[in-house]
């Protein structure tokens, strides 16, 4: 792998994803853009309604090269099976079938239709870029909104810190199908990404990437800082990267100090409130969920 | 099984036809997902991809919202897709149903017509497709397994052609259609293929010519696209009626185009119908036709595009016309009765016109029940005055008093 491994200085020049109208800062704008760089032309993207749909569509300025089609929001995943089947059908060889979903069109409108899809273990790629709301329509909780998060329907006042649910395990659920492959990544881990997008895209079967996406927008953060922020996410404990293959769980960091929780939150608008109490509460549920995953996964 | 490669007969059920019809048009792309009294049609088509009689990808999809999705994926890229719903399962792919048609997308699905909860009920009528008739399909009612089939062919004829690109439904009254089982003549495959040539469509993805689709637009620039979605579904009209004659001509069957008349010619009391009801009402004009009394029978077969030309050239010359609607707009009357007034507000003789509604929920229409139909219309008051407005729209072969 390491030979011909896809690299930020090897990479190609081609853009397939420009002109767009994504905010500054967009992380799932850079998620999209670094994917096609390495799935290529002969790639068939579907995204549902949510943020890259919203700014990559405006007719007449479309901002793909590469085929792209917005899905309904509930129809990722079969919009994908349908055109896997088409151009099986119509033998189209060597072409890519990738999903490009927020979180919101994935965790929760658009489960059904990804379970399903995994279940067929047909050949698709499925990208969550995971910006924990509805940040299309303006901030509102989303079943991988992280607790405490202060959000335009998880309001955060004197009675409750913002969302007061954690978020939900996608990437284990996405496993539990036995899936060919699926990985965890961050827009702050570039490198580890694109590996990701490499194994992805020459797996037989199904694969899911959930790619943690900073949204300056939502979350109140000046937007230089979407891509540090993304690594300290990791760096701090509160996202992790991971993938899971032939039935095994891999952790591919292991930081051996946690960056400050605190230090970390406070850095943003929708954490901004939170209490010591909060952050106590967060931090139990990572070192928790840490406890386990060096326990169970290699 | 079946051989294609000639003519044969064969007592197959409704939906049982639409499978056979459907293998004949040589789809690409099948999404499936079963629900009552639809699920024969994807039962039937598994075995033929099993047993490689159809060469088809059948995707067993997680719901119907996916079954519209997944053939839109397909149509996408350009391949034939079918899909077959009824019911709860159509207002569950709504918002697919706009979708499809608002990306121009053929696909061709046949819908078993059934009742809509509350209160749940498997059996037949028509306010499933009904509730869907502003979504941008083409929609056809048919009246035997026959015409099921035949009608399944024609459907990709008329969606993919070039005018139209439009998404087509079969519609099949649940049970009364879809399970009863009748003699249907089953045409050549090769007849098939000269009539129905492989779906082409510059409206696709493709690595050729990369596209980006289902895009939005602005206000400045919509209302384009649905009039030009608009125009297309006009346009199909005649489509349609070529579509029809070139089939009879091949296969030495016709319908007739958009509407069907059984009587209509020197009728004084017309009957619009659209269905499997349509047969009964045949029988109930030729007993009145007996009695002295000229009755005769309009068969809606397309509520969209709707015939308005035809409605008005054949009911304007009646002294009374009835509507038979398996649907009611609560608060108002039946769709197609207000289809069919619509259509006649501008013509210079409108007949006085009476809304039956009936069959709901699967209850049975006799020949009786539209004999009583035509005795009233021979009674029907005049529209301008008295109670004509209260007493226009009845319930048919109620168990309980209106004011009960």
């Amino acid at each position: 792998m390491s030979s011909n491994r896809i690299t930020v200085k090897n990479m190609t020049d081609k853009e397939y994803f420009l002109g767009h109208k994504a905010c500054a800062g967009c992380g799932g704008s850079l998620a999209v853009r670094l994917a096609l760089k390495v799935f290529g032309d002969r790639t068939f993207a579907a995204l549902p309604a949510g943020c890259m749909s919203a700014v990559g569509f405006i007719y007449p300025q479309m901002a793909f090269l590469n085929n792209a089609i917005i899905s309904t929001f509930p129809g990722t995943g079969s919009m994908l099976s349908g055109m896997r089947a088409g151009l099986d059908a119509l033998g189209v060889k060597d072409a890519h079938v990738v999903g490009f979903a927020g979180d919101g069109g994935t965790a929760d409108i658009g489960l059904q239709a990804l379970s399903g899809a995994i279940d067929r273990r047909e050949k698709i790629i499925y990208i969550c870029y995971d910006n924990e709301a509805y940040m299309n329509t303006g901030v509102q909780k989303s079943g991988l909104t992280p607790y405490g998060a202060r959000t335009t329907t998880s309001p955060a006042g004197n009675n409750l810190p913002g969302s007061v649910m954690q978020k939900k395990n996608l990437f284990e659920i996405v496993a539990a199908h036995d899936i060919a492959y699926a990985a965890t990544a961050s827009v702050g881990y570039p490198q580890d990404y694109l590996n990701k997008l490499s194994k992805a895209a020459a797996v037989e079967g199904t694969s899911y990437i959930h790619i943690y996406a900073t949204c300056p927008t939502g979350w109140g953060t000046p937007t230089e800082t979407s891509v540090s922020l993304a690594k300290e996410a990791v760096d701090s404990g509160l996202w992790y990267l991971a993938e899971y293959e032939d039935g095994a769980f891999t952790l591919n960091r292991k930081p051996k100090e946690f960056f400050p929780v605190k230090e970390h939150l406070l850095k943003q608008g929708r954490f901004k409130h939170l209490k010591d109490s909060d952050i106590k509460v967060i931090e139990e549920a990572r070192d928790k969920k840490w406890k386990r995953m060096l326990e169970k996964w290699n | 099984m079946i051989d294609t490669r000639k003519n044969e007969s064969v007592f197959v059920s409704g939906d049982e036809a639409v499978a056979l019809g459907v293998r004949l048009s040589r789809p690409q792309v099948i999404s499936a997902y079963p629900i009552t009294p639809q699920t024969i049609v994807v039962e039937r088509l598994s075995e033929m991809v099993e047993d490689g009689s159809l060469d088809a990808k059948y995707i067993h999809v997680e719901s119907e919202h996916s079954a519209m999705s997944a053939a839109m994926g397909a149509s996408s890229v350009g391949a034939r897709a079918f899909t077959a719903t009824s019911s709860q399962g159509l207002l569950y792919m709504a918002e697919g149903l706009h979708y499809a048609s608002g990306g121009r997308m053929p696909i061709v699905m046949m819908n078993a017509n059934r009742s809509l909860a509350l209160p749940w009920s498997i059996f037949g009528d028509h306010r499933d497709s009904m509730s869907m008739l502003d979504s941008g399909w083409i929609q056809v009612y048919v009246e035997d397994a026959q015409e099921a089939l035949d009608m399944t062919i024609q459907a990709y004829r008329i969606a993919e052609d070039p005018s139209v690109l439009t998404p087509f439904m079969i519609n099949l009254d649940g049970f009364i259609l879809t399970h009863t089982y009748e003699l249907v003549e089953v045409p050549r495959q090769k007849e098939v293929d000269s009539y129905l040539p492989p779906f082409s469509t510059p409206n696709k993805m493709s690595l050729e010519t990369p596209k980006s689709m289902g895009f939005s637009t602005s206000p400045a620039d919509n209302m384009e696209f649905k009039y030009q979605q608009h125009k297309a579904m006009m346009d199909s009209m005649e489509v349609i009626k070529k579509a029809d004659k070139e089939f009879s001509e091949m296969f030495g069957r016709s319908y007739h185009g958009l509407v069907d008349c059984y009587q209509c010619d020197d009728a004084e009391y017309i009957l619009v119908t659209a269905g499997s009801v349509t047969g009964t009402a045949r029988v109930a004009v030729d007993t009145m036709r007996i009695k002295g009394i000229k009755a005769g029978v309009l068969k809606l077969r397309f509520m969209r595009p709707f015939p308005e030309q035809e409605i008005r050239n054949i009911l304007s010359g009646a002294v009374s016309y009835g509507v038979l609607d398996k649907d009611i707009s609560f608060g108002y009357e039946g769709t197609m009765f207000t289809n069919v007034n619509s259509a006649l507000s501008g013509s210079k003789n409108f007949p006085r016109g009476m809304n039956f509604v009936g069959g709901l929920g699967g209850r049975d229409i006799s020949v009786q029940d539209i004999e009583e139909m035509f005795i009233a219309l021979q009674k029907c008051p005049d529209n301008a005055y008295g109670d004509y407005i209260k007493s226009r729209v009845s319930f048919v072969n109620m168990g309980v008093n209106i004011n009960e």
